[in-house]
């Protein structure tokens, strides 16, 4: 285990981070909802990944495919039924129904899939590359290089289209966006759409790594990519990425430095020593940024 | 199970405004309103004891029982930062593993000191009460402690954040649980394998007198001066802040006094069940709790009572339908919170002495509105 290998490790997982923080701050951009849910949504794309290759027996392509459309279209539906009608309600009272859906997909996933792991199948044999005398992994490399160019990709989709502007415009003020034209709900079903597509790709990225799907994995997932999105501060689509980078080193070295079993606490540690500095996160000042 | 409900009803939250009303309606002092609660309270116990030691309730009903005590108090807790103080904390199971860890590790290694075995917990010895007094309170302050230390920080933030940085803390606290014996380097905690020989030093009497001390101090904090603070900072907090309210401070004392209690539950949580373990004071724990809380009413005591008696009573009840449970509550979760954002009972009390001063005056069978906007009218 070089410190090359280590580090490209940590860009693994953080790139996983940073792919699911991506989905948080969106919508927290744009709704000012912590969607709980959200860890959720990553546990049911791996297990569509494994009904369509352990069970159906079908091509990973497809695997891949239909877990990020499963992803998108579970995100948009639980916009719909259960964050829309509470549109305006107080704050906390969408934050509990996120919660609720949180634990719906999670006991309806053990109810339906049983409470044990679930292994999901190799997608894709990759080479591990020798570059140097070190060994790399091409799950991580692959990783590394999908989450770079879905951050550019949704770089390019908020700054440069129509609907990226009405994104901004509608985290900005909403009222104000309504008057202007923009079809609010439309653009909000949107942006649920991508960060859950983006989680789809997560999910995807998630199972190639760990190959497992069990009901409960996206409660630490989900929660460690909030704290990745609160770090980089939250609304802030660069903020993400770096977040989810630094939460993915700080797990990989603390475990590297064989404290593995202080992981989850290192992290959350760092959130809070970070809140305490810095309340709005690292990148968390300009609200022109919010997504 | 009657006399569980009564715990709740009594020490109700709103009070005594009747006094204000004049035009010759009958009314009755706060201090006779409380002496008929304790005395109520008393009879409670003694009905609830009488049953147990003939018989009529079976060892296995009692643990019930007990339990339903300390989720009240895990359960009205919470309400005192979530409902009172409108925050939302995710992390109270956090502070109810502390205190239960604090009271079990503090009254197992008191144990040989005072000469005390398994057996004293349970046949009484002054000792052991004493013991059991001291501990419970050890408890409750160590998660008060620990309440402190999370809330200075995490109260400076809005909403979501406090949420996520208890959620956290809890989670730094049971990992410090599960791996604090390789550090210390002997055994405290049990790590995974969790802390056994925990003598059973509750019963149905002193978890419900703790109840009952914990709903009275939560009550009469709420009614007073700084109950009204925190409430204030719950409606506005601009708004409160300008009129001369620290809310800082009031925000701690109250995250302070929710942690608190929360570990005067915790303790008695770990007296009840005999055996600790970290994996008991997941996410997943605090989420039960805040749904206790939800489904009542935020702001509601009488609701956290109610809703932490019946779903204490339903999961042992349904046991068949066990891996439905779940999956029921959170769907219940979102229609309540989508129907009925403010919870069943949403901040409605019940009060003994209201109801027997309506009693006495003959308008209990009067519409509430009506009498509602009678005192609006004596009140202008």
């Amino acid at each position: 285990m070089t410190f090359l290998t280590q580090v490209l490790n940590g860009l693994q997982l953080g790139s996983i981070y940073a792919l699911v923080a991506l989905g948080y701050t969106m919508v927290y951009g744009i709704i000012l909802l912590l969607n709980f849910a959200h860890g959720d949504i990553i546990m049911v794309g791996a297990y569509i990944s494994w009904i369509v290759m352990a069970q159906l027996g079908m091509s990973p392509v497809l695997a891949i495919i239909l877990s990020v459309v499963g992803c998108t279209v579970l995100g948009v539906l639980i916009d719909k039924v259960a964050y829309a009608p509470l549109r305006n309600a107080p704050r906390l009272s969408v934050l509990i129904t996120a919660i609720g859906v949180s634990y719906f997909l999670e006991n309806g996933a053990q109810l339906v899939f049983g409470a044990d792991a679930k292994v999901v199948p190799t997608y894709f044999n990759l080479p591990n590359p020798q570059i140097g005398g070190a060994t790399f992994n091409g799950v991580a490399i692959l990783t590394v290089v999908v989450t770079a160019i879905s951050t550019i990709i949704l770089t390019l989709l908020v700054q440069k289209t129509k609907f990226g502007k009405a994104m901004r415009a509608v985290s900005e003020d909403m009222g104000a966006a309504r008057l202007m034209g923009i079809n609010v709900n439309n653009t909000i079903s949107f942006t649920f759409a991508v960060g859950s597509a983006l989680a789809g790709i997560g999910a995807v990225l998630y199972s190639m790594a760990y190959t497992q799907a069990t009901p409960t994995m996206g409660i630490m997932l989900g929660t460690k990519a909030f704290v990745a999105a609160v770090l980089g501060g939250i609304g802030s689509i660069p903020g993400a990425v770096i977040g989810g980078l630094l939460v993915g080193f700080a797990e990989v070295f603390v475990s590297a430095m064989g404290f593995s079993v202080w992981r989850d606490a290192v992290v959350f540690l760092l959130l809070i020593i970070v809140l305490i500095v810095k309340p709005t996160g690292i990148l968390g000042r300009t609200m022109n940024e919010k997504v | 199970m009657d006399q569980e409900l009564n715990g709740g009803q009594e020490r109700p939250y709103v009070t005594a405004k009747a006094s204000r009303n004049g035009g010759g309606r009958k009314t009755l002092s706060t201090k006779k309103r409380y002496i008929i609660n304790a005395l109520l309270f008393v009879a409670m116990l003694a009905i609830g004891e009488g049953l147990i030691d003939n018989g009529f309730i079976s060892r296995y009903q009692t643990t019930v029982i007990e339990q339903i005590g300390i989720y009240i108090i895990m359960a009205v807790s919470l309400n005192v930062a979530t409902g009172y103080l409108g925050q939302l904390p995710l992390g109270h199971a956090g502070f109810m593993s502390v205190g239960g860890y604090s009271c079990a590790i503090f009254i197992i290694r008191m144990m040989p000191v005072f000469d005390l075995n398994m057996r004293s917990f349970v046949t009484g010895e002054p000792m052991a009460v004493v013991l059991f007094i001291v501990g419970v309170l050890f408890g409750g302050l160590m998660a008060g402690l620990s309440g402190l230390i999370i809330g200075i920080p995490a109260l400076r933030l809005k909403g979501d954040y406090l949420a996520i940085i208890t959620l956290g803390f809890a989670e730094i606290i049971r990992v410090v649980m599960l791996n604090i014996d390789g550090v210390v380097g002997f055994e405290l905690t049990g790590g995974a394998k969790g802390l056994t020989g925990i003598p059973s030093y509750t019963n149905f009497l002193n978890t419900f007198i703790v109840v009952g001390i914990v709903l009275f101090l939560i009550h009469t904090m709420m009614k007073s001066r700084h109950g009204r603070a925190i409430l204030a900072i719950r409606d506005n907090e601009i708004a409160a802040e300008a009129t001369g309210v620290n809310t800082t401070y009031y925000k701690t004392l109250a995250f302070v006094a929710s942690a608190f209690f929360a570990g005067v539950g915790g303790a008695l949580y770990a007296g009840c069940i005999g055996v600790m373990a970290p994996a008991k004071f997941g996410f997943m724990k605090s989420i039960e709790i805040l749904v206790m809380v939800v489904l009542g009413g935020m702001g509601s005591m009488l609701g956290s009572v109610l809703s932490a008696t019946v779903l204490t009573i339903l999961p042992e009840a349904l046991r068949a339908f066990a891996d439905y449970r779940m999956v029921v509550y959170a769907v219940v979760l979102i229609l309540v919170m989508i129907f009925r954002p403010q919870g069943l009972l949403g901040t409605y009390d019940f009060s003994m002495g209201d109801f027997l001063e309506r009693l006495i005056n003959g308008e209990l069978f009067r519409g509430k509105s009506k009498q509602k906007s009678e005192e609006v009218e004596a009140n202008a």
